[in-house]
């Protein structure tokens, strides 16, 4: 019960973007505010290797978002266009461990929003 | 050179006019992070899909920038609102240089 | 004696346990966790079994003369037998094994003669769990559960046959494996029959599959990679919310999320009538209502059956009445068609399962959120013969009791631990990786928030002891660990050899379980074993 599956991404070699760094590149240091942002992603992730997400914010022009426990922070720019039918996306991602994911929406007025989710990567084993 | 580059897409054959659609795409891709190394403790070079970009109709979807946390094999859901038949064109960019390219249209009546 | 036993068995009768004054329009029949249990066992329920956050001294959080008092069950009745651990020993003189599933045939029948129509759900973890069940994966079962007339089922150790042997059976199944939260891997799409409308005397009934919501994590994912499960709750809402769409008068889940998950998805989800709860194997003698919602945990391993009756009127559930059947082998009646069949199932193994490998004069149970006798006995087992200073066992709760006195067979060891990746493996871990470890599971049992609980008790450890702290958070609860035998302290930086096995991971070598606990048997002849106090528990 007790050995873990797949071995999760290793250590970055070099520093890379800090949450920080990312967050205040995409912001420009304007103020992020709770809410408006609608983050979905599992408690615990079957596979830390490929973890469903989705985001979504009304009136979004861009979502960053950004796994704040692995090596390299980032996983994600998004942009809609005029021909989106929703200012949402989902896609899987890589987590290196359990920690918060963060979706930081830029609306289009120019103001920031942002949400997260704790998911738990889990070494797994056992059951009823 | 990532091998065996399949995009794949999921778009309905037809809709009504002002219709929000689901659309649903993968590539096969190892995304390989830059971050893992080999059996000789070398770092193997990132090489990862960097970029997606949808347009429907000669206008902008979704244009993605992608992290090496993004999964092998990338999958992505979004919607599109259609208010005429037209052509949908899927654009992936690999760091190698590689683009592939799906189109694929959708009927509106 | 039997005496004793011959008074206890007189205030017990098949017309007693059958005995319900039938209600309402609808009734549904519940079984669940029955872990291939053909033939009568024992089974000890919990002494400990420990709720957190909100959950905290509410049933099935609740052991003992606690559980006694709580549901006015007298001491020494066939009840407090049958679903406590209180007075086991001597109460299993009194009142026999439970189950089998000729049994259950009778109490299904004699349902089923008073209203023709209700519907028998059956909440997973069916397939697996014995012997012949791991020989003839999962075949002996699937031909008993199709003779006994089920109409629909729910999943979780089933797959643990892999994607290819569970799309057999279901290719076959004369009734839909249903689950509503398993979604293929690839496109995200619900991959199995999600509901099943019934009609029933003029009632429509809705009946969700929700199947165990943790798979690839619990179990080896790589024996099942096309499918993705998790609770889902939005989609649970939306099947609800069709089914209503679709004009139906009861929505019922037959669900294997486990007794606190279902608590919390009762609250969430708005509009379900009934959920048929499964996987956390609690026998709770009376439904449990969270709003609207009631709910039903039905036990384990064959020891009984849920009958619900229910008054069903333009779409509006207007009452319900209940019973917890308990199994009494020596007083129900054995049904003689299903009889010949279960005997059919086991007679290529009849002699494999009857060899006696040793004895016991001790009760070996498991059934705890700490290490039972059974498992105390299969890390020793571990211990001697991979020659290790650690043992860690899983903490499954399937696995019957043996009584002192027993026997101890082949089918019996079996029984404790049977499955399809059953290789004990041997490693080196340091005092480190094995707080994380321990750290890791005790979250998945003891996380105050029920969506991060898998179901399970505690990794069950031979050869350490160790103190929990149940107030704490992840990477807090463990202290104090050291090795039993000479009380040493574990460095987090020193290596130490461990056994175990049931791991997840797909190249895990070494022999298979059982025959590393047989042949530690055959070694010891008479197995003499006490609990053990190697757990300090607070913060409860
Ligand atoms: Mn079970
Ligand atoms: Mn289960």
């Amino acid at each position: 019960p007790v050995l873990a599956q797949d071995a999760a991404p290793a250590a970055a070699q070099t520093p890379t973007k800090s949450v920080e760094e990312w967050i205040a590149e995409f912001t420009g240091g304007s103020e992020v505010q709770e809410g408006g942002v609608t983050l979905t992603a599992p408690e615990i992730a079957e596979n830390g290797n490929t973890v469903p997400i989705s985001v979504s914010a009304e009136n979004a022009a861009e979502i960053l978002v950004l796994a704040t426990g692995n090596p390299t922070p980032g996983v994600a720019t998004i942009k809609f266009g005029p021909a989106a039918g929703a200012r949402q996306l989902a896609t899987r991602i890589r987590l290196a461990e359990t920690q918060d994911v963060m979706a930081i929406a830029k609306l289009e007025d120019g103001s920031f929003r942002q949400a997260k989710s704790n998911v738990k990567v889990t070494i797994g084993g056992c059951g009823g | 050179m990532a091998k065996n580059v399949k995009p794949r897409v999921k778009v309905p054959k037809s809709a009504k006019p002002g219709d929000v659609i689901t659309l649903k795409t993968l590539i096969s891709h190892p995304m390989e992070s830059g971050q893992r190394k080999d059996a000789d403790g070398n770092i193997i070079p990132r090489e990862i899909i960097n970029r997606f970009v949808v347009d429907f109709a000669g206008q902008n979807v979704v244009d993605v920038t992608m992290e090496p946390a993004i999964s092998t094999n990338p999958y992505f859901e979004f919607e599109v609102k259609v208010d005429q038949a037209g052509e949908f064109t899927f654009t992936w960019y690999d760091d190698d240089g590689s683009v592939y390219e799906e189109k694929q249209s959708i009927e509106v009546a | 004696g039997r005496w004793g036993r011959l008074a206890a068995q007189q205030t017990l009768s098949q017309d007693k346990l059958l005995e319900f004054d039938d209600f309402g329009n609808v009734t549904l029949i519940h079984i669940t966790d029955v872990h291939a249990q053909l033939k009568p066992i024992w089974f000890r329920e919990p002494a400990v079994n420990i709720g957190v956050g909100d959950a905290k001294g509410r049933p099935p959080h609740v052991t003992g003369m606690d559980f006694l008092q709580m549901f006015g069950i007298p001491p020494g009745s066939p009840d407090a037998y049958a679903m406590t651990c209180e007075d086991f020993v001597a109460l299993a003189a009194e009142y026999g094994r439970m189950g089998g599933m000729d049994r259950v045939a009778t109490v299904v029948k004699a349902i089923r003669a008073a209203r023709p129509d209700s519907i028998l759900l059956d909440g997973g973890d069916t397939w697996h769990g014995s012997y012949t069940s791991l020989k003839t994966r999962g075949q002996d079962m699937v031909n008993v559960m199709n003779a006994l007339g089920v109409d629909a089922m729910t999943s979780h150790w089933e797959w643990t046959y892999g994607t290819e042997r569970v799309n057999e059976i279901v290719g076959e199944l004369p009734f839909p494996f249903l689950g509503a939260n398993i979604f293929d891997v690839e496109w995200d799409e619900p991959a199995f029959e999600p509901y099943k409308i019934f009609e029933k005397g003029g009632v429509r009934i809705g009946v969700i599959g929700q199947a165990f919501p943790y798979m690839p994590i619990a179990n080896p994912r790589w024996m099942f990679p096309e499918y993705s499960f998790g609770i889902r709750e939005e989609r649970m809402q939306a099947v609800v919310d069709e089914l209503r769409e679709e004009g139906v008068d009861l929505v019922v889940c037959l669900s294997h999320n486990g007794f606190d998950v279902d608590y919390k998805m009762a609250g969430r989800v708005k509009g379900i009538d009934v959920i048929l709860s499964g996987h956390t194997h609690d026998a709770v003698p009376e439904p449990v209502l969270i709003g609207q919602t009631v709910m039903i945990a039905s036990g384990s391993n064959g020891k009984f059956v849920s009958r619900l009756d229910l008054d069903v009127r333009d779409g509006q559930m207007l009452g319900f009445r209940h019973k917890l059947i308990p199994i009494f082998s020596d007083v129900i009646q054995p049904d003689a068609e299903m009889a010949a069949l279960i005997d059919s199932e086991r007679a290529p193994y009849q002699a494999e399962l009857d060899e006696v490998v040793g004895k016991t004069e001790s009760l070996l149970y498991r059934r705890g959120n700490f290490n039972g006798t059974w498992d105390d006995l299969i890390c020793d087992a571990m211990r001697a013969e991979r020659d290790t200073q650690i043992a860690l066992s899983p903490g499954v709760r399937w696995g019957p009791s043996l009584v002192p006195g027993d026997d101890i067979r082949r089918e019996d060891i079996h029984n404790a631990t049977s499955m399809t990746y059953g290789q004990c493996y041997r490693t080196e871990m340091t005092g480190e990786t094995l707080k994380t470890v321990m750290e890791d599971v005790a979250d998945n049992i003891f996380n105050p928030d029920p969506y991060y609980q898998q179901g399970g008790d505690m990794v069950r450890v031979g050869g350490i002891a160790y103190a929990i702290d149940l107030s704490k958070p992840m990477g807090q609860r463990i202290s104090r660990l050291t090795l039993s035998d000479t009380g040493e302290e574990i460095e987090p930086s020193k290596s130490y050899t461990v056994a175990g096995w049931a791991s997840v991971n797909e190249d895990t070598e070494g022999p298979q379980i059982w025959d590393v606990v047989e042949s530690h048997i055959r070694k010891t002849g008479t197995v003499k074993l006490q609990p053990r106090d190697t757990v300090t528990v607070s913060g409860i």
